[in-house]
C-alpha cells in the first residue's frame, strides 16, 4: 500500500466512528491551541514592554543612581550631566531630568497635585518627543533660569480648554511662568502620563522647587543619545569612565547604574521568559494528554478490529503494512487535531488581542512547532497500539469474535 | 531438490509434517509426520473430525503457520523456513482464501473488498485503474457485475462468498484455500458456490478445500481423509467413512 492510500484509508477507517474521532482529537486540539494562544499571549506581552521602552527614544543610554545604597540617589548631578556633553564624543544629546509635585492654576481653571519635570534644552531631541504648538525652551532660558514651561497635551486642555495657552500665564507653586509651547500627544507610554505633566527648565526647577536644599542639583535620571547604533558601546564606555572619575568611586563598584533600552529589553525578557516557559510546559502537559487519548482509542480500535487485521494479515498485509496502517491512523488523528488547534489557536489569540485588556502576538514558529509536536505525538503514542496490531498472530486474529 | 520431473507440477508437497502445540510437559501433537502432495489443476476436499488436525493443517498449508519439523513446498519455494515478512508475501502472491464466514469489510464495496489483495502485492504496483479494472473483471467472472458497489450488509450470503472468491482470485494465485466454503449457506447458494468452484476448477485452478460435510466433499475429485494428524486415507473411497470412529480406514 502507497503512503496515499493508507491515509486515505485511515481518513476512512476515523470518518466511521466521527463522535468518537472527534472526542479523541480534542485532546490534541487543546493542546495546541494553547501553545499557539499562550505563546501569542506572552509575546505580545514582551512586545508592549518593548514598544514602552523603545518610546523613550531610540539609541538611548540611560544613567540612574545606584538604588538602596545610602546617599547614592544624591550622587547624579545637573554637572554630570553637563560634563557628559562636554566630555562624550559621538552624542546627539544630553537630557537630565528631575521632577517635582506642585498645584498649577490659572485665572480659570486649577487642577492639584500635577507632576513638574525640570529638563534640559535637549529633552525633545533626546526623548523623540516634540512641541505640537509653539516652541520648546531653549539651552540659553535653561541656564538663565528663564520663567517659562511647555505644556502637556492633556493639561494645556484642562487649563486652556480651546483657547491656545500660548504666551499665557501659569502659575506653578507661587511662580508665574509664560506658556511657550505645547507638546504633542503621546499619551500614557510605561505607567508615565506625559500629556499630564508640564516641562520647565531644569535650574529653574532648582531655585523654585526643590524640595529639600540639602540635595542641592541632583537628577533623577540622565538620558545620553548616542549619534547612531554602532556608537552605543563607545559612548556607553566613555559616560561610564567620565562619571567614575568625577565620582572618584571603584570601576568595579559604581554608584550609578548604566542601562541601554537593549538591557532594559533583556531584563524584563527573562521574567517574561520564565512565564512563558510555564505557559509552554502547561501546553505541553496537555498535548500529552491529548496523546494518552489517542494511545487510549488506538487500543480500542485495535482491539476492535481484531479480525479485520487478521484478514488482511490473509490476503498478504506484512507486519509493516499493519503497523504503517495503525500509525497513520494515530497521525492523522493528531494531525487534524493539530490543524484544527491552529486554526482555533490562531483565531482565539487575535480575538483575545482584539477584545482583552492584553495584547497578543502570534509567533510564526510556534504552528509549524505546535503542528509538529502534534505529529510527534500522535507517532508516540500511536506506535505501541500499532505495533500490537503488527505483531497479532493472524490465526488467532482470524478467529476472533 | 528432488530429481522427479512430476515436482513442477505439484502445487503442495509436504513431507514429514509435524506440528507440536504447547511446551515442555503438556504437548499436543496436532500433525504426526502428514505427507500430502498435490498437483497443479486438482480439486482436493480435506475431511476429518474435529481434533483430527485438518486446522492445523489448513493454516501451516495458508502461511499462516509454521510447522515444527517436516518441509513443505509451495509452489517451488520452500516456505517452511520463511519469517512473517515473507509468508505474508507468499499469502499475497500464491494463495488466494476462502473463509466460512466469507470476512469481507463490512464499511467497503464489493470492489474495493475484491480490491484488496492488489493493494499489499509487492511484487507488481497497478495504477488506481488497473486495480479497479481488474476487480470489476474479477466480479464479473463470478457473476457479480452488477453488485459492484454494494455492501456485504446488501447480499446474500451467497454473493458474498462469491465476492470472496473473486478476492481470492485478484492476484492469480497457485492454489485457492477454502475453509468450510459453505458452511454458512442455505442449500441453493451452496450449489451456487460449488458450481462456482468447479467451474473454476475446469478452467484450470487448483483447489484445496476444506470440509466437514461429505456431500460436498463428494464433489472434488479427491478426498484426504486426516485423522490424528496423519492422512488415513486418500481418494473418493475413504471419505464415506471418513467421519466415522473407529472406521474401517481408521488405520493404525
Amino acid at each position: 500500500m502507497t503512503l496515499a492510500e493508507t491515509f486515505q484509508a485511515a481518513w476512512e477507517g476515523l470518518k466511521l466512528n466521527r463522535v468518537r474521532s472527534f472526542l479523541t482529537t480534542l485532546g490534541v486540539i487543546i493542546g495546541v491551541a494553547s501553545v499557539i494562544m499562550m505563546l501569542a499571549v506572552s509575546a505580545g506581552a514582551e512586545a508592549a514592554i518593548a514598544e514602552q521602552i523603545n518610546a523613550l527614544g531610540a539609541n538611548l543610554i540611560i544613567v540612574n543612581p545606584v538604588r538602596g545604597v545610602p546617599g547614592a540617589s544624591q550622587t547624579l548631578t545637573y554637572d554630570d550631566a553637563l560634563a557628559i556633553k562636554e566630555g562624550v564624543h559621538n552624542i546627539d544629546g544630553v537630557a537630565a531630568e528631575f521632577q517635582v509635585v506642585q498645584d498649577v492654576s490659572t485665572a480659570k481653571a486649577r487642577l492639584e497635585g500635577i507632576t513638574v519635570l525640570g529638563v534640559t534644552a535637549d529633552f525633545p531631541e533626546v526623548r523623540e518627543y516634540s512641541t505640537a504648538d509653539g516652541r520648546f525652551l531653549t539651552a540659553d532660558e535653561n541656564d538663565r533660569k528663564a520663567k517659562v514651561a511647555v505644556l502637556g497635551q492633556g493639561i494645556a486642555q484642562d487649563l486652556f480648554g480651546t483657547e491656545s495657552p500660548i504666551g499665557q500665564t501659569v502659575t506653578i507653586g507661587a511662580s508665574k511662568l509664560v506658556v511657550l509651547g505645547v507638546m504633542e500627544e503621546k499619551g500614557v507610554v510605561a505607567d508615565v502620563d506625559y500629556d499630564g505633566r508640564i516641562y520647565i527648565p531644569l535650574q529653574l526647577l532648582y531655585q523654585k522647587f526643590n524640595p529639600s536644599r540639602l540635595a542641592g542639583d541632583r537628577v533623577r535620571t540622565i538620558y545620553v543619545k548616542a549619534a547612531d547604533q554602532t556608537a552605543m558601546t563607545s559612548v556607553s564606555n566613555q559616560t561610564k569612565a567620565l562619571l567614575v572619575e568625577r565620582h572618584d568611586v571603584d570601576p568595579a563598584k559604581p554608584d550609578f547604574v548604566l542601562q541601554t533600552q537593549q538591557d532594559i529589553i533583556s531584563t524584563q525578557q527573562a521574567t517574561t521568559e520564565a512565564f512563558r516557559n510555564l505557559l509552554a510546559w502547561i501546553a505541553g502537559v496537555s498535548l500529552l494528554v491529548g496523546g494518552i487519548g489517542i494511545m487510549n482509542i488506538m487500543l480500542v480500535s485495535v482491539t476492535e478490529r481484531t479480525r479485520e487485521i487478521g484478514l488482511r494479515q490473509a490476503l498478504g498485509a506484512r507486519p509493516q503494512d499493519v503497523l504503517l496502517q495503525f500509525l497513520i491512523e494515530a497521525v492523522t488523528l493528531s494531525l487534524v487535531g493539530g490543524l484544527a488547534g491552529v486554526i482555533i489557536g490562531v483565531g482565539g489569540a487575535a480575538l483575545f488581542g482584539r477584545i482583552g485588556e492584553m495584547q497578543t502576538q502570534i509567533v510564526p514558529a510556534s504552528i509549524p512547532l505546535a503542528f509538529g509536536a502534534a505529529a510527534a505525538v500522535g507517532i508516540f503514542f500511536g506506535y505501541y497500539p500499532a505495533s500490537k496490531a503488527a505483531q497479532l498472530d493472524p490465526i488467532a486474529a482470524l478467529r476472533h469474535e | 531438490m528432488l530429481n522427479d520431473t512430476t515436482q513442477n507440477d505439484l502445487v503442495i508437497d509436504i513431507r514429514h509434517l509435524t506440528r507440536v502445540y504447547g511446551t515442555d510437559d503438556a504437548t499436543v501433537l496436532a500433525l504426526a509426520g502428514l505427507d500430502l502432495q498435490v498437483r497443479r489443476g486438482e480439486f482436493v476436499a480435506i475431511m476429518g473430525p474435529s481434533g483430527s488436525g485438518k486446522s492445523t493443517l489448513l493454516n501451516i498449508m495458508g502461511c499462516l503457520d509454521r510447522p515444527t519439523s517436516g518441509d513443505y513446498i509451495l509452489d517451488g519455494i520452500t516456505v517452511s523456513s520463511l519469517d512473517r515478512t515473507e509468508l505474508a508475501i507468499v499469502r499475497n502472491q500464491k494463495i488466494g482464501f476462502v473463509f466460512q464466514s466469507y470476512n469481507l469489510l463490512p464499511r467497503l464495496s464489493a470492489v474495493k473488498n475484491v480490491m484488496l489483495p492488489l493493494l499489499y502485492n509487492t511484487e507488481v504496483r497497478f495504477s488506481d485503474e488497473e486495480r479497479h479494472e481488474k476487480a470489476v473483471a474479477a466480479l464479473e467472472a463470478v457473476g457479480l457485475g452488477s453488485r459492484l458497489h454494494h455492501r456485504p450488509n446488501e447480499m446474500s450470503g451467497g454473493q458474498q462468498q462469491r465476492v470472496a472468491i473473486a478476492r481470492a482470485l485478484i492476484n492469480e494465485p497457485a492454489m485457492i484455500l477454502a475453509d468450510e466454503p459453505t458452511g454458512n449457506l442455505d442449500t441453493k447458494s451452496s450449489v451456487e458456490v460449488m458450481g462456482l468452484l468447479h467451474s473454476l476448477h475446469s478452467s484450470g485452478a487448483t483447489i484445496v478445500m476444506v470440509t466437514h460435510e461429505p456431500d460436498i466433499a463428494m464433489q472434488a475429485e479427491r478426498v484426504v481423509c486426516v485423522r490424528d494428524g496423519t492422512v488415513v486415507s486418500d481418494g473418493r473411497d475413504g471419505a464415506g467413512h471418513c467421519l466415522d470412529r473407529g472406521g474401517p480406514n481408521d488405520a493404525r
